[in-house]
C-alpha cells in the first residue's frame, strides 16, 4: 500500500494507494493515524482514489480508525471512492457511517 | 467468458498472510485462460482473499507450520473454490450479522460477510481432522443482479 500525506489549513489529508488488505495496509492506516493525531491533526480526509482493493481488516482497521478520531474529538471523512470501494461501503452498510466527497474543496470545508 | 472453459487447479501454502497474494495469482491466471472479464475476476479475487485471510488467521492461527488447501475448478461458467484449514472449525453461526446497526463500527467481523456477498453460495463443514472447510461457488449465468460483480 501506497500513502501520501498533505495538511491543508487544519485538515490532514491522507492519500492512499494499492490494496487496504490484511498484514499491511490494515496495519499502515493505523500507523498514519495516529501519526495525525500525534501531530494534533485531529480532522482527518481519507483520499482513496487510487486503492483498489480493501478487504474485510481493511474496512474494520477504517472503522476501527473512525472510533479513534472521533473519541479524539475528531472527523474521519472519505474522498474519491472508486465504484468498486464504493460498493463494498454500500453492501456492508458504512456508507451510512462515513462522509464521502467527491470534490477535494467540498470535502475541506466540511469540516 | 469462454463457455467451454474447464480449469482445475490445486494450491498448498503455509499460513502466512502474504501468501494470500499467492491464492490470489493463482487465480487471477485461471480467471485469465477462462476468459472472465476484470469485473467478475474482481470479486471472485476478494471473497478468495477473505477465505485464505480467516484460514491463516482464525483456522491455523497464523503457524506457518500449519497448511492451507486451496482447490480451484472452473467448469462452463461457475466457479468453484475450496479452502481448508487445519484449525479446530467454527460455528459460522457464531458470526453476528455485520450490518446490523449496533455492529456496524466492529472493527472485524465482515470476512464471511464479504464471502457470502460476492459469490451465490459458501457452504462450511469440517475436514477429516476437524479443520474448516469452506467451498465458495459463483455461477456467473445466475441471474442474481442484487450482488456486486454479477454482470447479469
Amino acid at each position: 500500500m501506497k500513502s501520501n500525506i498533505r495538511d491543508v489549513g487544519d485538515t490532514r489529508i491522507i492519500e492512499l494507494g494499492g490494496k487496504i488488505t490484511i498484514g499491511t495496509g490494515d496495519v499502515k492506516i493505523r500507523e498514519l493515524i495516529s501519526e495525525a493525531l500525534d501531530d494534533d491533526k485531529k480532522d482527518i480526509l481519507f483520499d482513496l482514489g487510487d486503492v483498489t482493493a480493501i478487504d474485510s481488516s481493511g474496512i474494520g482497521e477504517m472503522v476501527a480508525c473512525y472510533t479513534t478520531v472521533t473519541k479524539r474529538g475528531g472527523q474521519l471523512k472519505l474522498m474519491h471512492l472508486s465504484p468498486k470501494i464504493n460498493d463494498i461501503l454500500q453492501v456492508t452498510q458504512l456508507i451510512t457511517v462515513f462522509e464521502v466527497y467527491d470534490d477535494e474543496r467540498e470535502a475541506l470545508g466540511s469540516f | 467468458m469462454n463457455a467451454n472453459a474447464k480449469l482445475r487447479a490445486d494450491l498448498v501454502l503455509a499460513s502466512r498472510f502474504e501468501n494470500i497474494e499467492v491464492a490470489e495469482r493463482a487465480l487471477v491466471d485461471l480467471c485469465h485462460r477462462a476468459g472472465f472479464a476484470d469485473d467478475e475476476e474482481y470479486w471472485l479475487v476478494t471473497a478468495l482473499r477473505e477465505a485464505v485471510a480467516n484460514a491463516v488467521r482464525h483456522g491455523n492461527q497464523q503457524d506457518p507450520e500449519r497448511l492451507v488447501r486451496i482447490a480451484y475448478t472452473i467448469a462452463n461458467s461457475t466457479v468453484t473454490i475450496r479452502v481448508e484449514d487445519e484449525g479446530k472449525g467454527f460455528d459460522p453461526d457464531d458470526i453476528p450479522d455485520p450490518t446490523d446497526p449496533e455492529n456496524l463500527l466492529l472493527p472485524s467481523g465482515r470476512g464471511i460477510f464479504y464471502m457470502r456477498q460476492f459469490m451465490n453460495r459458501v457452504d462450511f463443514g469440517s475436514t477429516a481432522t476437524g479443520g474448516t472447510s469452506v467451498v465458495m461457488v459463483k455461477d456467473f449465468a445466475s441471474n442474481d443482479k442484487d450482488r456486486p460483480g454479477v454482470s447479469g
